[in-house]
Formats: C-alpha cells, structure tokens, sequence
C-alpha cells in the first residue's frame, strides 16, 4: 500500500521508528499588542482603506441600514442571515445551496457579518455556517461586512489565542483582507479578478440583535 | 572540465526586453518585502524566522508521527487522506474518482506541486478538462508556458502577449488593456468555477492536529475552486506539515511579507473535510493528496533535509544576481532560483544538470533572505562536490585525475618537488604561454594563473637563514 511505503520510507529516512513519540514541539509564538477599542477601530481603517476597502461606523442597527442602502446605491443584493433584510433590493436570507448560488452569482452585493475583524490587517474573519453560506462575500463583485466593534480583535494571533483549532468550529474559516486582487500582468494592480473588488465594512458601536 | 549550460541561458541574456521584464519585477518585489520587514511594521521579523526554523525542522524530523496525525484528524473531519508515491498515482486516483462521479471539468488553483507532476496533461489526457483559474496561471496554460516565477509565474510576458494569447484562444478580440483582459478571464472563469465537477487546490500549510489546508491566494480563485464545486482534492507534498494551527501566526506573517511584501494576502482559506451538517454551501466530498515524489529519499540526508522547509515565498528568487540575469525558463525544473538549483539535483540526480550548482556566486543573499533559513549556499556547495565526485567517476576526466595523482606524488617526494620548483622557476616567465597551448588550456580559461616567481620558496628561506633574518 502507498501509505504504509511511504511512512516507512519516511520512518527509514529519519531513523525513526513506528510509534516513536517526537519531542516536544517548539512552544507556540504569539504576541497580542495590547490596544485600546479606539486604537484598533484606527488601525482596522487604516489598513483596510489602504488596500482600496472602505470602513464606516454605524450607531446602532438603524444606522446600519441606512448606511448599507447608500453603499447599494440601488444595486441589488444578497444578505446572508438576517438582520438586513429590510432593505429594498435586498433578497435573503435563503437556506438552500442552490438558491443561495443562483442568487450571488446574479446579484451586485453579498451581505454578510464577520465573527471577528482583525484591527492590525483590516482582516475579516468569517466562519462558514448555517447563517453565512461560503459564496455570499465571493461571488458577487460587491462585499459588504457588518461587524459590531466587539468583535475587533488586534491581530492574527489573538485570533488564533481565541480560536486555536478552527476545524472544530468550520469546514471553512477565511480571512479576508481587502479586495480581490492580481497583478499577473506587469505586475499592474487590478482589483477584482475573481472575488469582489469592492470591500465595505460597517462598524456596529452596540451589539444588538 | 567545462561543464555545457543550456542555450536558454544565452537567448535570455540577448533579449533586451525580458531582461528588463525580469529586473523590474523582481526589484519591485524585492523593495516591497523590504518595507514589509522593515522594524516599525514587523519588529519580531528576526524572531519569526528562527521560530519558523525551529517549527519546520521540528516537523520534518518527525514527519512520520505528523503524518500520522494528519490522517486521523482528516477522517475526523470526514475527508479522506490519499497517500501518492509519485506523478502516476496522482493523476490515477483523479482519474478513477473522476470516473467514478461521472465528472469532466476540473477547475484548479495555482499549486507548484501540481505544476511538478504535470497533472493537467496527464488529465487532458484522458479527456478531461482541467483549467488553471490563477491569471496568471490561467495565460500560461493557454499559450503552453512553464511557469517563469514561483509567486510570478507570467513575470515574463507583457500585456501585449496576452493581447495574443487571449485573442487567439478566447476567440476575442485583441485586447491590450490589462482591466480589460482581466475582466475577459474573470468572465470566462466564472462559468468554469460554476459548471465544474472537482476542484483542485494546492496546500501552502497542512495543519496536522487540525487535518486542514491553507489556501492563501490574492484573487479568490482558490476560494472558488475549494467551495463551488461538489468535490475539493488538495493536493500538498508531504513536507508541508506544520503541527498546530497556531504556528500559522508566524508563517502566514512570513510568507506574505517575504513573497509579495503584503502583511496579509487577500485571502486565507483554513479548509478542514467537507461541509458540515448544518453548512448552507461547500464540496460534499474532501481528499487530501499527501505526495511524496522523491521527498523522503531528500530526507535521508541530515545535510540537505532543510531543503524541505521551503514555504515556496520566491524572495530568494528575486534576490538572486543569477536568477534576475537567466531568468525562469533557464533553469530545468517547475522550481527555479536558488531553491530550484538546490532542489532539481537532489530530485533528479546531481548529473541531470550539473551546471546547475555551479550557477550561483554564493553571494548569500537568499541565505539572508529565506523566511525559514534554509542554508541555500551551503547546500550549494555539497552538490557542487558531489557534481565533481560524479564526474570524477566518468572516463572524460582521466587526464585531470592523471594529472592530480602525479601532483599529489610529487607532493609527497620532496626531491621531486625540489626538482620540479627550481626546473619551473629557470622557465618562469614561459609557464603561462606554455600551459594555455597545452592539454589544460580549457581548465586555464576560467582560472588565473598567479605569476611564477624566478625563485623557490626554498631558495628563499635557504638565503634568508643565511642573513640570520627570521
Ligand atoms: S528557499 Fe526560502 S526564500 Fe526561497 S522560496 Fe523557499 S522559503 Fe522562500
């Protein structure tokens, strides 16, 4: 069997034998800095603007609807669970693979929320689930998180110091730091190539609902 | 002993524009990492690598167990590890499964290791069709290229090359505008993504406690091809192993900014089995392709074994004062660059292209440069001896070999050597002129001959014992 050759090859390579416990691994490298909430709603900004995303603050979740059906600017929609669904041009939330693909794939924006942000990179952190569908923030050129200011985190490893295995969580964690990009030809910068080239993030002051 | 390099090397040095090509992209990238690892953004950079090193050499030394780890946890997560000695049992198990669910169109995302066994052939081989949905991949694979870059892989062609390619394989018109043509491919993609029966990713890390793959990917064709279609293969060598999905902090921090000098790529897909019950959307079927294809020979030798650590980041590539003269196409394998030259001998054999080693000025900079300290000049030089030992076992060099053993003699004997100083010495000025006509005169054109001086050493230390100075 491939398997068992290969192990054993493995194993005759490094002088090892079958069962044989390793050493310890090194010990995990983490370092969370430290930020205020004030302090990682500016870097969050910073970075993502940076990168061609656009961030706002909303007050509560009456603002959050006025600000997403300014960004939609009569352009249609998708929301992935709800809370949103209030919107005019925006359908959603559905339940059923088929419909959800057919839907983000003709719509001009996907509606999600995130369940962490990650102030150092502008990241977005979504975990696939029954309330937010994998192709929602992909397929339609047009993204648009809402995440409330709780969730900001400082960076990558505070998010891995919160979720340190995120298979027991996911089939299918993504991080998402800023528009879909390439510069495959003459290494020019276009945003958009497959995911969508345009990345707005609402921030929510006051978890509610 | 001239050892005969590929006449690549000569076309791309004469090619004004692609020296150009090569020399701006490879300096952006390198002013990018630069940035990217400057103190004020990354102060710990140092710190992260030696961590990085420590992790990789933890885990190559131990594959075996973490192997073993990996598999339990995929079937945990309801995938299914598939075990592939070589190119062939690849392609098989594809095929046999893409029988099996009646599939014809593969969507794939950019992936070296499958770039190394040269799957989209053997595929389209048997009637399958497997499209390569990177840009940049996806422009190579219509025009029949080798990729030039391990992070660049069209580096070498210019928009109005793609104006070509596309108009002649997309029925279009001709096109220039790059927005323009990447919205031809995005367009012409898209369908694929949507109509594909399987889709092939590679792995960047395979985490073994978590039985996961990481994507990471600037433009979310990775993140098409591993949840649109109903089956995800991930195909990943088998020294991409990392234990736990917390050593991802240093890594993914490492590679971005070594590779593109991005603090983040775009996306970062942490993919662990099918989707779950309760999950709207994602593939109803998850192999991992753990491929070893001459790895655990490498891993035999405690020298070289470090060759495996690479995250394939390409920073040692664009810092290479030889790979930014002869360019990608010049070297013999999918891998070029400095991890490239230490790589092909040790997969191929060191006689396969025993130039290749030989091709570096051991400046260091990719030592200096590389994410998880690989020793690339080190390695470097342990091929070169072994290129030497392989050639000195073939007949071509008796002469030098002959020439060596009367040297070594004549060493051992001082009379003959005394002899052999004051007969070159009365020649002296000679010497030179006499050995560029004579049998080592091709040995002579790559090597200076220091002046011979009109007296021995022993004349001198004779007369000098004479004055009483010491
Ligand atoms: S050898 Fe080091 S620098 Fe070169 S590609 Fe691999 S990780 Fe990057």
């Amino acid at each position: 069997m491939e398997r068992d050759t290969i192990l054993h090859r493995v194993r005759t390579a490094l002088g090892r034998t079958a069962n044989e416990a390793p050493a310890e691994p090194p010990p995990v490298y983490l370092r969370v800095p430290d930020w205020s909430l004030e302090e990682r709603i500016r870097r969050f900004t910073e970075a993502l603007e940076a990168l061609g995303g656009r961030v706002y603050r909303a007050g509560g979740t009456a603002a959050v609807q006025e600000i997403v059906w300014e960004i939609l600017a009569g352009r249609s929609a998708i929301v992935s669970a709800d809370g949103l669904s209030g919107i005019p041009g925006v359908e959603g939330p559905y339940h059923d693979a088929a419909r959800i693909r057919e839907a983000a794939s003709r719509v001009d924006a996907g509606i999600t929320g995130a369940e962490y942000a990650l102030a150092e990179t502008g990241t977005l952190v979504l975990l696939a689930g029954p309330a937010e569908p994998r192709l929602i923030s992909l397929l339609p050129p047009i993204h648009i998180a809402v995440v409330p200011v709780a969730r900001l985190l400082a960076n990558l490893d505070e998010l891995l110091t919160k979720v340190p295995d995120p298979a027991a969580q996911t089939s299918a964690m993504v991080l998402i730091t800023g528009p879909s990009r390439t510069a495959d030809i003459e290494q020019i910068l276009i945003r958009g190539v497959h995911g969508p080239g345009e990345v707005h993030v609402v921030l929510v002051d006051s978890e509610t609902g | 002993m001239p050892i005969e390099q590929p006449a690549k090397i000569d076309q791309t040095l004469q090619d004004a524009n692609l020296q150009l090509a090569i020399y701006s992209a490879t300096g952006r990238l390198m002013a990018k990492r630069k940035d990217a690892i400057s103190p004020d953004v990354c102060p710990d950079y140092q710190d992260l690598r030696t961590q990085a090193n420590l992790v990789k050499k933890h885990t190559i030394e131990n594959l075996d167990y973490y192997l073993e780890i990996v598999e339990k946890a995929v079937a945990a997560r309801g995938g299914k590890v598939v075990y592939c000695r070589d190119a062939t049992e690849v392609a098989d198990f594809v095929l046999k499964l893409a029988k099996e669910r009646d599939a014809r169109l593969l969507v794939k995302s950019k992936s070296m290791t499958t770039e190394e066994i040269d799957l989209n052939e053997r595929l389209e081989h048997h009637h399958l069709e497997a499209v390569e949905t990177d840009l940049g991949e996806y422009i190579l694979q219509l025009a029949h290229h080798k990729p030039y870059h391990i992070v660049a892989p069209a580096l070498h062609l210019t928009r109005y090359d793609v104006a070509d390619i596309f108009a002649e394989h997309l029925s279009a018109e001709r096109e220039t505008i790059p927005e323009k043509q990447t919205l031809m491919a995005r367009v012409a993609l898209r369908e694929k993504f949507l109509a594909a029966d399987i889709g092939i990713t590679g792995a960047n890390f395979v985490v073994a406690d978590s039985g996961a793959v990481v994507v990471v990917e600037n433009e979310g064709n990775a993140r098409l091809t591993s949840s649109a279609p109903p089956i995800h293969i991930a195909i990943a060598g088998i020294e991409k192993l990392i234990p736990r999905a917390q050593d991802l902090a240093v890594f993914l921090r490492l590679l971005a900014r070594s590779a593109t000098g991005q603090p983040m790529t775009v996306y970062t897909s942490f993919l662990s089995g099918p989707r779950r019950g309760g999950e709207t959307d994602g593939p109803d079927e998850f192999y991992l392709v753990l491929l070893d294809n001459g790895r655990s020979k490498l891993l035999a030798d405690k020298g070289k074994r470090e060759s495996l650590y690479c995250i394939r980041c390409g920073a040692c590539l664009n810092h290479c004062p030889v790979y930014r003269k002869i360019g990608g196409h010049s070297y013999p394998w999918v891998y070029s660059g400095p991890i490239g030259a230490i790589l092909s001998p040790q997969f191929m054999g060191v006689t396969h292209d025993p130039w290749l080693p030989f091709a570096s000025t051991l400046c260091g900079a990719c030592a200096e440069v590389c994410p998880v300290k690989i020793e690339i000049p080190r390695i470097l030089l342990e091929l070169r001896g072994e290129v030497v030992a392989a050639k000195t076992r073939e007949k071509s060099n008796r002469w030098e070999r002959l020439a060596f053993r009367l040297y070594a003699w004549a060493a051992r004997h001082p009379s003959v050597w005394s002899a052999m100083g004051l007969a070159a010495s009365a020649v002296a000025p000679d010497v030179p002129a006499m050995l560029n006509r004579g049998p080592i005169a091709d040995w002579l054109s790559q090597r200076d001959l220091p002046p011979l001086p009109p007296k021995t050493f022993r004349q001198l230390w004779r007369e000098r014992e004479g004055t009483g100075v010491r």
